[in-house]
């Protein structure tokens, strides 16, 4: 390759090789680069619309798929537990508090486990461990939902009713005022356990995100504080975390996103029963796990409605719980802003 | 030069894509119930290496099988639920029973083997209805005086997902309990008062086997295959009856099929000693006049193939055959209500 050092010294600070610069400054090539540069705007742009006419387009139809049941029976379908083919009498209120409690038992147990690794991957643990761990846990997110769920009907269930669930009716099960909620027969399977299943699901998305963002805490930050004598405990409390706490509850939000829109574990474990029962150990049922059940022999119009009704409420859901998500971004980071 | 030579094999894929997809046009396409998924699969194959016309099922469920048929995108649906001679009338269609299935209660008690327990209808809709809530219940037990019945809870397992396997079991209860006709019906899912759901024969199937102490309903098939107590039911003439083959052929010899209804005949709860309560055919849905003849007149040709030589693969696999007299009602209900669009008959190849 020849290269003209001569060059170097006259054009001054800018310095190429004389081929090269001649090409960037031929006006055809300039041309086609504006072309080019042109044609990849647009491309962004359709296909930046094209996510929001299929988006727009999913709501449309899923409005209209629902139209007969919204003017069958109005409101009272988000407060009436009845659901009843042969009547074609259709409330949601079961699969919706299915849908809400699961969720929030995964993500109550989720994210102090969570917590927990993201710490001790970024702070605690030896520097040799970190990487096989944090690979493990990735690993973990890759699994197919499917797996989850036949692992926690042919494992975990049988398992749970034989030890987990007398000892928690044993325990916290004999507190009065929650009592109610740890009451009835071991079956392994139900609301608590498609809950546990759940949690064990989004562990890894909510400790891999908050693994990341604590480890983009300066250094520096965290020497001072040691170095002003705070012991590990304050460092993480009054420095990783105020530091992290937007990009830990984006974290959160992408473990709530999964679990409530789960279908294949939770329809493996939740027993699938359109009853309203106030025990955690009693089968109960889903959003997503009764449209996959009930979607492919719905035959009525008013049936397949009902069931298209409940996917659209799933999606408001879910849109509720990504605009408080926003809502408590925007909130944290105007506190952050008045702080500094 | 590259994207010349690109743009020639895109057009080269094209043209075999074209080509392939009119190979492919001589081949039948049908769509619906899952029961009878693996007997149209192994039929399909068989019949395949015998005339090489090819057919492709998918087992998207009844209800999906009924709205693909009456958008008219395939040329048979199939459904697990007969559909009522007004309905058909309605969309033009005509519908065929094809094969025979059962549905067999199963238990999970300790120390009591397949078949050893015996059941009535109306306890077993009570026991499904939350009304019996013990296995030592003077209503189970009375039956069963030679066993020793737990005097633990009974957990109630059932379906989840629509099922024709829920059809049949709840159109049985409701034929011998007036109050779970009143409160529950009959339909491929229904409102069930008390119990978990599985999903699938074999969800079904694992929660019983799981839970100690349970009742559920599967596919014959499945008790068999995974070696489940099976429940002794009484049959309509009164007589305690097990779930065998020939029980099963007994049911669907004790039918009175009727061509004029659309074959819309269910086939629990018949008369006859040795019939089993719990038996049901599943169906096939066509189009009465044919936008495409040719179509039409292959998967009539299929039919006929295997009702003449599919017997055995059916009994392999669990089904029961439909009866002789039946297969010669079908082929004139063919020959009667299958037309092209000139009114003329299409079932020509009798």
């Amino acid at each position: 390759m020849h290269v003209n050092y001569t060059n170097q010294s006259n054009s001054g600070a800018f310095s190429l090789p004389d081929k090269r610069m001649a090409k960037i400054h031929a006006p055809s090539q300039l041309k086609r680069q504006l072309f080019y540069d042109l044609l990849f705007r647009g491309a962004t742009w359709i296909f930046t619309l094209i996510v929001l006419i299929l988006l727009t387009g999913l709501v449309v139809s899923l409005v209209i798929g629902s139209l007969p049941a919204v003017k069958a029976f109005g409101f009272n379908f988000l407060i009436s537990g009845e659901w009843n083919p042969v009547t074609e009498q259709f409330g949601g209120l079961v699969p919706i508090i299915g849908t809400l409690v699961t969720s929030i038992i995964a993500l109550s147990i989720g994210i102090p486990i969570s917590f927990g690794i993201a710490l001790f991957l970024t702070e605690l643990s030896p520097p040799w461990l970190r990487q096989p761990l944090g690979t493990a846990i990735e690993l973990l997110a890759g699994i197919p939902s499917i797996i989850y769920g036949m692992w926690g009907l042919f494992v975990f269930a049988p398992l749970f009713a034989k030890t987990g669930q007398p000892w928690l009716q044993d325990t916290v099960g004999q507190i009065p005022g929650i009592d109610f909620l740890f009451a009835g027969a071991f079956m392994g399977i139900g609301t608590l356990t498609a809950g546990i299943i759940l949690a064990i699901m989004v562990i890894p998305f909510i400790a891999a995100v908050m693994r990341d963002v604590f480890a983009v805490v300066p250094s520096m930050l965290k020497e001072s504080a040691y170095a002003s004598g705070a012991t590990t405990w304050e460092v993480i409390w009054h420095v990783v975390i105020p530091y992290t706490r937007i990009g830990m509850v984006g974290g959160i939000m992408l473990g709530l996103g999964r679990a409530l829109g789960e279908t294949m574990a939770v329809t493996f474990v939740i027993g699938n029963a359109h009853q309203l029962h106030a025990s955690l150990f009693m089968p109960g049922n889903s959003i997503a796990s009764a449209l996959a059940n009930e979607f492919t022999e719905a035959d009525g119009e008013l049936y397949t409605a009902a069931l298209i009704e409940l996917g659209l409420i799933l999606f408001l859901i879910t849109f509720i719980v990504l605009a408080c998500s926003k809502i408590l971004l925007l909130q944290l980071r105007k506190r952050d802003g008045d702080i500094s | 030069m590259r994207l010349r030579i690109s743009l020639a094999r895109l057009a080269i894929s094209i043209v075999l894509l074209v080509v392939t997809t009119f190979a492919l046009a001589a081949d039948i396409t049908g769509a619906g119930a899952t029961f009878p998924y693996p007997i149209y699969a192994k039929w399909a194959d068989a019949y395949k290496k015998a005339t090489g016309v090819r057919l492709n099922y998918q087992s998207i469920g009844s209800g999906g099988g009924i709205k693909q048929i009456k958008a008219k995108t395939i040329d048979f649906g199939a459904s697990d639920k007969p559909l009522p001679l007004q309905e058909l009338h309605k969309n033009n269609l005509m519908q065929f029973p094809t094969v025979i299935g059962a549905v067999v209660p199963v238990v999970n008690l300790d120390g009591i083997n397949a078949g050893q327990i015996k059941l009535t209808g109306a306890v077993l809709a009570d026991i499904f209805l939350g009304k019996i809530k013990r296995w030592n219940d003077a209503a189970i037990a009375s039956l069963n005086t030679a066993i020793n019945l737990p005097a633990s809870n009974i957990a109630v397992v059932h379906r989840a997902d629509g099922s024709g396997t829920t059809f049949l079991f709840t159109d049985y209860l409701s034929k011998v309990s007036p109050e779970w006709e009143a409160k529950v019906g009959a339909d491929v899912s229904v409102a069930w008062p008390i119990g978990t759901g599985g999903k699938g024969n074999e969800g079904v199937a694992n929660f019983v086997r799981q839970i100690k102490n349970s009742i559920g309903y599967v596919e014959a098939a499945y008790v068999k295959q995974s070696k489940m107590n099976y429940v002794v039911l009484q049959s309509h003439d009164g007589d305690y009856v097990k779930p065998t083959e020939a029980s099963y052929r007994a049911a669907a010899e004790n039918t009175q099929w009727d061509a004029a209804s659309g074959f819309y005949e269910i086939l629990t709860y018949k008369p006859g000693h040795n019939s089993w309560p719990i038996t049901g055919a599943t169906f096939v849905l066509m189009h009465q006049f044919q936008d495409n003849p040719m179509h039409a007149q292959e998967v009539l040709k299929f039919f006929q193939w295997a009702y003449k030589e599919g017997d055995d693969m059916a009994l392999e696999l669990d089904y029961i055959p439909l009866p002789d007299n039946i297969v010669t009602l079908i082929q004139d209900s063919w020959q009667e209500n299958i037309k092209d669009k000139n009114g003329r008959s299409i079932y020509t190849m009798r």
